[in-house]
C-alpha cells in the first residue's frame, strides 16, 4: 500500500501530541540552559534545584510568602501566578513548578527599593504544585499551591 | 515597533509597573506541524528594569514562562517622573529596551 501515507499519518499524530505537551512547557531538552543560572535551569527535580541555587539549604513554609494562582487552569500555556510577601530584606523570589520537566520557571532579583511582589504567566505541563521560594536576610522561607491543569479544555 | 509595553503608575508613594512583552517563548521541543521539524528554542533569558539608572530588578528566565510574557512588580523607591528602563534579552542574543515615565 502506500506507505507514504501512514507515514504521514503516523508523524501528524505524534506532532500533534509532543505539540501539545511542549506547548505546555512539559518538555525542555538539556541543551537549552539559561546564560544565568544554568545548572539551576537545567535541574529535572525541585531539590536538584535547590541545590544548585541556594547550596541546599533548608527552607521553612511560611504564612508571610502569599501564592496566588487559580486553582484549575484550563489552559497550562498560560497560568496566571502573582507571588508577595510582608518579609522584611527581600533578596530573590524564585517561581517552581515541581511536576514540570525542569521545575525551575524563573527567578528575580529584588534590590531595596522594590516591593516583594511580582506577577506573571507560565507554562505547566500538568497538575502540579507551584512552589515560591523567599530569599529574606539570608533565610529561605516558602509557599505552595496545587493548581489543576485541564487538558482539553472543557473546564472541568 | 518596539517590543515592549510598559505601564507605570504611582499612587500614595507605591509605583506599580505593568509591562507586556511580544516574543515567541519557544521551547525547543515544538514541532512544525508542516515540516515536521523541531522550532529551534528562543526565549528570554534575562528581563532588567532600572529606574533613573538604579537598578530595581532582574529576572532570570527559563523555557517555562509563557508566550508573549507578562510582567508586573512594584517599587517604593521611585516617584512620579522618574525614568524607567526595562530591558530583555534572549538566547539567541536578541534584545530589546524601552525607556518610559512613571506616571
Amino acid at each position: 500500500m502506500n506507505s507514504q501515507r501512514r507515514l504521514m499519518l503516523k508523524s501528524s499524530f505524534a506532532t500533534a501530541a509532543l505539540g501539545t505537551a511542549v506547548a505546555a512547557g512539559l518538555i525542555t531538552p538539556r541543551s537549552i540552559m539559561a546564560a544565568n543560572l544554568p545548572n539551576a535551569f537545567a535541574a529535572k527535580s525541585v531539590t536538584g534545584v535547590i541545590n544548585e541555587m541556594f547550596a541546599g539549604q533548608t527552607r521553612l513554609t511560611s504564612k508571610q510568602v502569599q501564592i496566588k494562582a487559580p486553582d484549575i487552569a484550563e489552559n497550562g500555556a498560560v497560568v496566571p501566578v502573582t507571588i508577595s510577601s510582608d518579609l522584611k530584606d527581600i533578596q530573590s523570589i524564585s517561581l517552581l513548578v515541581s511536576n514540570n520537566a525542569t521545575p525551575l520557571v524563573a527567578s528575580y532579583d529584588f534590590e531595596p527599593g522594590t516591593e516583594a511582589f511580582i506577577s506573571t504567566r507560565i507554562k505547566m505541563g500538568k497538575t502540579s504544585e507551584v512552589e515560591a521560594i523567599v530569599k529574606a536576610g539570608g533565610k529561605l522561607y516558602t509557599a505552595s499551591k496545587e493548581v489543576k491543569v485541564t487538558i482539553g479544555g472543557c473546564g472541568g | 515597533m518596539s517590543t515592549i509595553k510598559i505601564r507605570a503608575k504611582n499612587k500614595d508613594g507605591l509605583t506599580t509597573v505593568k509591562a507586556l512583552i511580544n516574543h515567541p517563548m519557544e521551547t525547543g521541543m515544538r514541532k512544525d506541524k508542516k515540516t515536521s521539524k523541531m522550532i529551534p528554542a528562543h526565549f528570554i533569558q534575562e528581563v532588567s528594569c532600572t529606574a533613573n539608572g538604579k537598578k530595581v530588578l532582574h529576572a532570570n528566565w527559563g523555557t517555562a514562562v509563557s508566550k508573549n510574557p507578562y510582567i508586573s512588580f512594584k517599587l517604593t523607591g521611585a516617584g512620579k517622573g522618574d525614568q524607567l528602563v526595562l530591558s530583555w534579552k534572549d538566547n539567541l542574543g536578541n534584545s530589546d529596551s524601552l525607556t518610559s515615565v512613571v506616571k
